[in-house]
């Protein structure tokens, strides 16, 4: 007989599970290696503790009620419950700390899209290390896990989510403009943040660099073609940059000045993982100043997460395109 | 010539046919053969796969072509996918629109019925129009001819593309309210916009300048 499973979950069968199971092994054997200690914390938390930390990530979630119908929320990503855990159990320990975690999350699917609402994913989180120094640790420590399940060609688009923002102020852009500008940005619709920012009443230069800055990707030249005003802002992807040469991961960067990703606690240095062999991003990360302060204990960080079944994914790619 | 870099671009079967391959002409993409032979769908030394427009944004999320080209207003019905919008091309431009009969039957519906039925092959670009003017609609999704449902009543309105408006006064169907204007798109996928940003770009560069903005 057949019977439903909800839309968006799936079973896992021996031989899939093997390959995954394989693969997050030598990930975790990276990331141990590199000092990242690994954690659990509970599939649930209540509503209003994850709802300190980000809105959105405590207001997208599956919920369930308990005792004295307080709310919980299956946690739609791993950061908010470790900045929670670091604050709780971690009141004054000393800094910097390096988590690691393999857990599920959740994310109620919309009708036909075809995405999971349950999904693995490996991560790390860097808790006490501010600027560069922690973001070029962070991004290498990415690349060398995925060396170790055995990719090969994967790049890592690096931005910073503060920098479209800093630069509407900067030029005047008037307040109530700004959201539908990122809107158009975040979704990379750049004939739509074209009209938009043409139908304001800016400086050419002011709309010049804010239809322009999105579009620019490259390596590391990306990072001076930019216009004077802007360049200031980059110090720190450059600062990036120079200590990922230090480590030989460079020529693996890509720098994507138009990122930014959806989640609301990044303040800085975003980036997204690619491999060529599939069109989507295979995880991502960034830096997030300000998210442990909201629990209590006030310091800088800096994560990313895995899909574990993406990455399986691009692998299998891979190895077909190999045999071809 | 080809698109560059081994680019794949998924080209729209359909109303977009035409000023996408003259697009690709004045591109120095070769399109002769996608012109003379529409039994075959793909065209790798060009560069080049065809597919219904509705297709399109399918095939560039997910990588099997790096480029694509179709209408907004298919993007807009299928807001889902995830691809960079790149460029406005201007061509295929045309209006999504609410129309019915000249004796319209809508207002009296909402009044009484309190509900408003609405004909489309557009579903989602009518449920959220009617949403976002604060009226309640019921949808009926339809696969072509919208024009026949007001006529026959089975509905008061119709939300749909038109561009000289001709079938809709054919059918003595008039306009009530403008949706949005549409026109085709350049969209890429988001890894191919980083990994090929080179080719990409210069494709860009040259369509911007064979494209009046």
């Amino acid at each position: 007989m057949i019977h439903p499973i909800p839309a968006g979950t799936r079973d896992v069968l021996p031989d899939e599970m093997r390959e995954l199971r394989a693969l997050s092994e030598r990930m975790r054997a990276v990331f141990d290696a590199a000092g990242y200690g690994e954690v659990r914390t509970p599939t649930m938390e209540y509503e209003e503790v994850l709802r300190r930390g980000d809105e959105r990530a405590a207001g997208e979630g599956y919920r369930l009620f308990a005792e004295g119908g307080r709310v919980l929320v299956l946690r739609s990503d791993t950061t908010v419950p470790i900045a929670r855990l670091v604050a709780t159990r971690y009141p004054d320990a000393p800094t910097p700390i390096r988590l690691c975690y393999f857990s599920h999350a959740h994310r109620p699917v919309e009708p036909g899209r075809g995405t999971p609402a349950e999904f693995q994913q490996g991560g790390v989180e860097l808790i006490g290390a501010g600027g560069a120094e922690g973001d070029a640790e962070v991004i290498a420590l990415v690349l060398d896990a995925l060396d170790a399940v055995g990719l090969g060609r994967h790049r890592v688009g690096v931005g910073d989510g503060s920098l479209f923002r800093n630069l509407m102020v900067g030029f005047g852009v008037p307040e109530d403009s700004r959201a539908e500008l990122l809107a158009a940005l975040s979704r990379r619709d750049l004939a739509g943040l074209e009209m938009l920012v043409s139908a304001l009443n800016l400086s050419p230069v002011a709309r010049e660099a804010l239809v322009t800055l999105p579009t620019m990707r490259g390596g590391p030249e990306v990072l001076d073609r930019v216009s004077p005003t802007v360049r200031d802002a980059l110090d720190n992807l450059r600062a990036c940059h120079a200590l990922l040469e230090e480590r030989g991961a460079a020529d693996r960067v890509i720098f994507d000045l138009g990122l930014v990703r959806e989640l609301g606690y990044y303040t800085g240095v975003v980036f997204e993982i690619y491999d060529p062999a599939v069109g989507f991003a295979l995880g991502g990360g960034g830096r997030y100043d300000e998210l442990l302060g909201r629990f209590g204990r006030p310091l800088p960080a800096c994560g990313f997460a895995l899909d574990i079944q993406r990455v399986h994914t691009a692998l299998m790619a891979e190895e077909r395109l190999a045999q071809t | 010539m080809t698109a560059g870099e081994g680019l794949m671009i998924a080209v729209p079967r359909g109303a977009l046919f035409e000023g996408t391959l003259d697009l690709l002409d004045r591109l120095d993409i070769p399109t002769e053969e996608v012109r003379t032979n529409d039994r075959k769908l793909l065209f790798p030394e060009a560069g080049i796969v065809t597919m219904r427009p509705s297709d399109v944004p399918t095939y560039v999320e997910h990588g099997a072509a790096d480029l694509g080209i179709t209408g907004k207003d298919v993007l807009l019905e299928q807001p889902e996918h995830e691809v960079y919008e790149l460029v406005d091309l201007g061509f295929g431009r045309c209006r999504m629109i609410v129309a019915g009969r000249e004796d319209d039957s809508s207002t009296e519906s909402l009044r009484r019925l309190g509900t408003v039925r609405v004909a489309t092959k557009y579903p989602r670009i009518a449920r959220r129009h009617f949403a976002d003017t604060g009226r309640q609609a019921e949808i009926v999704e339809v696969k072509g001819s919208v024009e026949i449902a007001p006529l026959t009543g089975l509905v008061d309105s119709i939300v749909d593309l038109t561009a000289s408006g001709r079938t809709l006064s054919e059918n003595r169907l008039v306009v009530h309210e403008e949706i949005v204007e549409c026109s085709a798109r350049l969209i890429a996928n988001p890894v191919s916009h980083k990994l090929k940003a080179g080719a990409i770009d210069a494709l860009v560069a040259r369509v911007r300048a064979v494209v009046p903005s």
